[in-house]
């Protein structure tokens, strides 16, 4: 039977998943939602052990670039380190405000957490590894990464507290605002492929490193460096943190929610991270191509955890900008900054001048 | 659309706040995220420091004035020394003294490494905090190492110092001073010219000297604010007037310029502390003084410069041997008073910066 999931590489495991399953006496249409579902577990179970894997890699940047040594006390260097916090996190009891908004407030960290791995739907981890591929693919990821801010804002209005309140409000201006540049940079590479596919992304940039967008595209690297800087703020990261600024808003929108509803809204931030590094990735570094000695989705995960890696670097070196001039920076120079690289792009596209 | 308003409302911040230093409450008057009044409340740290060297030997007093300011623990035991030493008219070996001097000047370093540190933490930089205490860490070997301990030292007595310097200090020392001198330039790289660090600091929480005499700031603060006003030159104690050093001066009364004349006061202290190393004479280190001595009946007020301005100490004597009267000024309790008069109508992040940068310390103000 044939699967319109692009999942080749998965093939031999989803040939044996529906045989087991027709020998049972499932119908055609049975095999499918499950073998999705298995899908699902997959991606999950993958997603999470990358978030956990990131606190801990965080954790031991930040230690490196202070003269720590972070977690040392589980395993080689801490290594599950995090596992045990998200497991203290199970057990923890989940306090909750008197006040609250009940279902605002209980729906918001859900929502994070969806959203968050919802984007992975159409991420091309590999060659032939992709769970759909969507001919609005981008523009789905766009879609789906925005439902954070909505979750956000419920968490600082449900908590009834003036912090989270204010950490709500910030993360939806900041988030929206950023949204602009940050799409009008992927605007670029959509003008070049002519598709919003993540596939045919990808395959327009097959061959190495010149054919990748970040140098194919005139002006590349502007756009590469816009997305990021936009990337960074979508993703709440220092320099750009003030939703969650410790500093004023003490742990801003996520200060009333404390065990595994504090973990789900950890956790999606660093998907998010993830995300966006990893769209960083597909669209600007050439996805999954490289040299085919290497498995493609070993490609993938490099330049992902090399973007990743950056932006910790970053976060573990500059200060934090103020909400008004964070505002400013994204109005007043990152929109004219992509919107005059976006009209260069077409007329150079339209007039050909480009390889 | 008319019936839409904006309202101002409360914000509590602290007792329980990152960014107060200790437990300061501020009742802030919010119009969103602009900071409109300023009501400063303390007290939560009230140890009754006061009270309790009422009925406490002059030595006694000591140990207990360190945990007054605890940052810079020597200066607080330097003063109460020096008032008590005036009280008795006790004289002080002169090798008691160029150590008192080093003391106090390496406290004056770390303290200002830790402020380094913490500024570029509430700002938003959280790296720069464990570089600014990996450096105050070697200061703090070298206290260990005079007197064992790291925080509150009761090291500075009446009438000297509680024991002589020990071997190899002066070596470890110029060491310390040395790396201190090295890092500091990567520091100010890290920082100075970092344009998230100057969209934050420059032109932010402007206090005019006006308002800063007016409430009685003292210290970096006001020297920031164009005000050349040092203790160690204007009201010369120890053997402060020996020592040839500059008073770092800034005009714009900014936070970027209470950050940057913090950090050439580091410079300045490494300067002094190299020189008394350089002159420390042989000799005692402690004059004979009665553990249980009975000034004669008067009052003195003894103050000093410590890193965060003028540190005070009111002393009356009755001619028994404790105090009757004991009063401490610290520099913060007017940090913390001036704030309402300039750091209105900034942003919550701004009240955050400010707040950093005039160094305040909950331990000193509430006593």
């Amino acid at each position: 039977m044939t699967f319109p999931v692009a999942v080749l590489e998965l093939y031999p495991l989803f040939r044996w998943l529906s045989g087991v399953l027709e020998s049972f006496g499932f119908s055609a249409n049975t095999v499918l939602i499950i073998s999705y579902a298995v899908l699902g577990v997959i991606m999950f179970s993958a997603l999470s052990i990358i978030a956990l894997f990131l606190v801990w890699w965080e954790r031991k940047i930040a230690a490196h670039m202070q003269q720590r040594f972070g977690p040392m006390r589980h395993g080689w260097h801490g290594w599950y380190q995090t596992i045990m916090d998200a497991i203290k996190l199970l057990q923890k009891e989940d306090v909750r405000v008197a006040s609250r908004d009940k279902i605002v407030y209980f729906w918001a960290p859900v929502i994070c957490f969806v959203a968050a791995y919802l984007a992975y739907i159409v991420m091309p981890w590999g060659k032939n590894l992709i769970v759909a591929d969507f001919n609005i693919g981008i523009l789905y990821i766009m879609a789906v990464t925005t439902f954070t801010v909505i979750a956000l804002l419920m968490a600082g209005w449900g908590s009834n507290n003036k912090y989270a309140l204010l950490g709500g409000m910030r993360s939806a201006a900041q988030v929206v605002s950023y949204e602009i540049p940050m799409v009008a940079s992927i605007l670029t590479v959509i003008l070049f492929v002519g598709s919003m596919s993540m596939v045919d992304i990808v395959t327009s940039q097959s061959g190495w490193i010149f054919n990748w967008f970040i140098f194919k595209l005139p002006f590349g690297p502007i756009a590469f460096v816009t997305y990021l800087i936009a990337a960074t703020a979508e993703a709440n990261r220092t320099p750009f943190d003030i939703p969650e600024a410790e500093q004023e808003l003490v742990a801003g929108f996520n200060i009333e929610y404390s065990g595994m509803k504090f973990a789900m809204f950890f956790l999606a931030e660093f998907i998010n991270m993830f995300t966006v590094s990893a769209l960083a990735a597909t669209l600007f570094l050439g996805g999954w191509n490289g040299w085919s000695f290497i498995p493609s989705w070993a490609w993938f995960l490099m330049k992902t955890f090399g973007v990743v890696f950056l932006m910790m670097l970053i976060r573990w070196t500059y200060p934090r900008l103020r909400v008004d001039q964070l505002m400013e920076f994204a109005w007043k120079f990152l929109v004219p900054v992509t919107f005059a690289n976006l009209i260069l792009a077409a007329v150079i596209k339209y007039a050909g001048w480009h390889w | 659309m008319s019936d839409l308003r904006t309202e101002e409302y409360y914000l509590n911040m602290g007792p329980h706040h990152p960014s107060t230093h200790g437990v300061c409450r501020m009742v802030l008057k919010m119009d969103g995220e602009k900071v409109k009044e300023i009501e400063p409340h303390i007290g939560y740290l009230h140890r009754s420091i006061e009270k309790i060297c009422e009925n406490r030997t002059y030595a006694q007093c000591i140990p207990i004035l360190d945990r007054f300011e605890y940052v810079t623990a020597m200066s607080c035991n330097y003063v109460f020394a020096l008032a008590a030493e005036r009280l008795a008219s006790i004289e002080v070996p002169e090798r008691a003294e160029h150590i008192r001097v080093i003391m106090l000047e390496l406290n004056r370093i770390a303290s200002h490494l830790l402020f380094y540190g913490v500024t570029a933490m509430d700002i938003g930089a959280l790296t720069p905090f464990l570089y600014g205490l990996r450096e105050r860490e070697s200061i703090l070997d070298l206290f260990e190492m005079t007197c064992g301990q790291r925080l509150t030292y009761n090291y500075i007595r009446v009438g000297g110092v509680s024991r002589d310097l020990p071997n190899g200090f002066i070596p470890k020392c110029h060491e310390a001073l040395n790396t201190i001198e090295k890092k500091l330039a990567d520091y100010e790289g890290l920082l100075n010219e970092n344009p998230i660090w100057l969209v934050r600091t420059v032109g932010i929480g402007v206090l005019p000297a006006k308002v800063a005499l007016d409430y009685g700031v003292s210290g970096p603060c006001l020297r920031a604010s164009g005000v050349q006003y040092d203790l160690r030159r204007n009201d010369p104690y120890s053997i402060y007037d020996r020592f040839e050093f500059d008073i770092p001066v800034r005009h714009n009364g900014d936070c970027y310029d209470r950050y940057l004349l913090r950090l050439d006061e580091i410079r300045q202290s490494i300067h002094i502390v190299r020189q008394a190393l350089d002159a420390l004479p042989e000799g005692d280190f402690k004059a004979k003084v009665s553990p249980n001595f009975k000034p004669p009946a008067g009052e003195v007020y003894a103050r000093i410069e410590n890193s965060r301005g003028e540190l005070g100490v009111h002393v009356i004597s009755d001619g028994t041997k404790k105090p009757l009267r004991v009063k401490t000024r610290g520099a913060s309790y007017n940090h913390i008073a001036v704030l309402p008069a300039f750091a209105t109508d900034v942003l919550l992040a701004d009240l955050v910066a400010i707040f950093a940068t005039m160094d305040v310390i909950m331990p000193e103000v509430d006593r």
